[in-house]
């Protein structure tokens, strides 16, 4: 199985501060991958490293065997093929969550808005959201507006999704319909990297779960083996500090 | 532990980039090398060029015109010094007045509402004529002119500097105003602690824009009959019958304008690396 994205010896500082030291990782087609991890352990920046949204100091990451991580190679052209979805949503405040939806078809893919709307609508009807399509995010509930940011990142057909906590920002009781429709998505055959503190569906939905630990690979693998019965000592002090 | 040694993959890729970013300027430079061949040409080598030089740019006439200019200068630098306070708080107070809430303050909000449209409709000249001229007249009194100047141009940049002002409040998230006051804030402390500082942020260049076009408007003084730099400029361009000394007092008001814009420039840019983390694509 040849890899879809593949991260090689990726390094990351802030400054002084050196976030990534060396991370590798492979993701393939139809793959969902949890990335577990303390606050700070590299896995937000990590993601955005991955989505060429934060230049990288070091390594390189292959998208369907190109090298993205290529200065040469057009950042815009390979974005438009990721789907990103924020702990914090990201909205934009200023348009419909129709148009939210559709602003990537319309003005990165050039979808004829026609077309682009009723994608969106059925989207967005999947999740129960249709009605609200008019209406502007700030008068979504936490749990509607990032179910719509994730339609957002979806609308475009990318072909690896990453989601970076996305539920940390909601009450528990919203939490569990953004993590059906992630489930729905996994179950679809989506290619998810998700950086997540839930680890019950981190379990339940990850094909394999990788722990990250100050801005390295600690231990990576099935979720029955590395969140049932983890090898190193590092992340079992982790799971236990959460379980607790 | 040992800071990462960059592979020679990454020397690589910062060679490329350094071999683009050097690259620009070589493009840079050599645009401005043709860009000023064709001024030179088409401008500087006429025969026109030296007529325009004798009478905007003659250097004895500036010499000349200097000393009255800068004296003149100062009259306007003190309307600007003084303008500047009263306009900040007056387009404060305006700007804070026509963001209240609630039936109480009705006939406030429309009275900031209707001020700021008279003022911001209503040409600066007519407005310095009514304050210049009027005010002495229905009085009977002589004022100085300087003080004349401050009220026509409080009354007229109030206005806008309110307006600029109301947006930034009206752009700081109202999650901002929520948190302040489920703090135990008032009105006026959120508004003071939370709210104003975000704002101003917001608005540090249109607010820029206000200053420094007031800073060129308080140069019409000069038709109240105020020997500023530009009354100044225009008695020595009609004793020398050349137009030099407008150009020194137009250099002068440049210059005043320059450390503005640079520092506003500095400022933004300083607190958009403190307060926004991650790179702007």
């Amino acid at each position: 199985m040849t890899a879809l994205l593949r991260a090689t010896g990726i390094h990351k500082s802030f400054g002084e501060r050196e976030v990534l030291r060396g991370v590798g990782l492979e993701l393939a087609t139809h793959e969902v991958v949890a990335l577990i991890g303390a606050s700070g352990s590299g896995k937000s920046t990590l993601l955005r490293c991955l989505n060429l949204l934060e230049p990288i100091d070091d390594g390189q990451i292959f998208l369907d065997d190109e090298d993205i991580s290529d200065p040469r190679v057009d950042a815009n052209r390979v974005r438009s093929r990721f789907g990103a979805v924020f702990q914090s949503y990201n909205l934009f405040p200023h348009l419909t969550v129709l148009d939210n939806v559709t602003l990537a078809s319309r003005v990165v893919h050039r979808t004829p808005r026609r077309e682009a709307e009723a994608r969106a609508l059925e989207l967005l009807g999947r999740i129960g959201l249709a009605d609200l399509a008019r209406e502007h995010p700030d008068r979504l509930s936490g749990g509607q507006q990032q179910r719509a940011a994730i339609v957002r990142a979806i609308a475009t057909d990318p072909e690896v999704l990453f989601l970076d906590e996305i539920t940390s920002a909601l009450d528990p009781e919203l939490v569990g319909e953004v993590l059906e429709l992630v489930r729905q998505l996994a179950a679809d055959g989506a290619t998810i990297l998700m950086a997540t503190h839930e680890m019950a569906f981190a379990r339940d939905v990850a094909h394999r779960v990788v722990f990250l630990d100050a801005g390295t690979i600690v231990e990576q693998g099935p979720p029955s083996e590395v969140l049932a019965a983890p090898r190193e000592p590092r992340t079992r002090e982790f799971l236990a500090r959460f379980t607790a | 532990m040992t800071p990462h040694q960059p592979s020679a993959l990454e020397l690589d890729r910062r060679a490329y980039r350094h071999r683009r970013s050097r690259r620009s300027i070589l493009i840079a430079i050599a645009s401005s090398l043709a860009f000023a061949a064709i001024v030179w040409v088409t401008v500087i080598n006429t025969e026109g060029w030296s007529k325009v030089q004798q009478s905007f740019f003659n250097l004895d006439v500036a010499i000349q015109a200097l000393p009255k200019v800068w004296d003149g200068f100062l009259i306007n630098l003190q309307v600007l010094a003084y303008s500047v306070v009263t306009v900040a708080v007056v387009a404060l107070v305006i700007a804070v007045l026509r963001t209240l809430r609630g039936p109480v303050f009705f006939p406030a909000r429309v009275l900031a509402a209707g001020y700021t449209d008279l003022f911001r409709g209503l040409p600066f000249i007519i407005v310095l004529y009514l304050i210049g001229f009027g005010l002495p007249t229905i009085t009977n009194t002589r004022m100085p002119v300087v003080l004349l100047g401050v009220i026509a141009v409080t009354l007229t940049y109030s206005a806008y500097v309110a307006e600029v002002i109301r947006a930034g409040i009206e752009a700081v998230h109202p999650s901002q105003r929520l948190a302040a006051r489920a703090l135990g804030l008032g009105y006026v402390q959120s508004l003071r602690r939370v709210v104003l500082p975000q704002a101003f942020r917001k608005i540090t260049p249109p607010l820029m824009n206000d200053f420094i076009s007031m800073q060129k408007d308080v140069g019409l003084i000069s038709i109240l009959g105020a020997v500023d730099a530009i009354a100044a400029a225009r008695s020595v361009a009609s004793l020398t019958y050349n137009f030099t000394p407008y150009v020194v007092a137009g250099v002068l008001f440049i210059l005043l304008a320059i450390p503005t814009i640079r520092l506003t420039d500095w400022y933004t840019a300083r607190l958009r690396e403190r307060e926004q983390a991650g790179a702007i694509l």
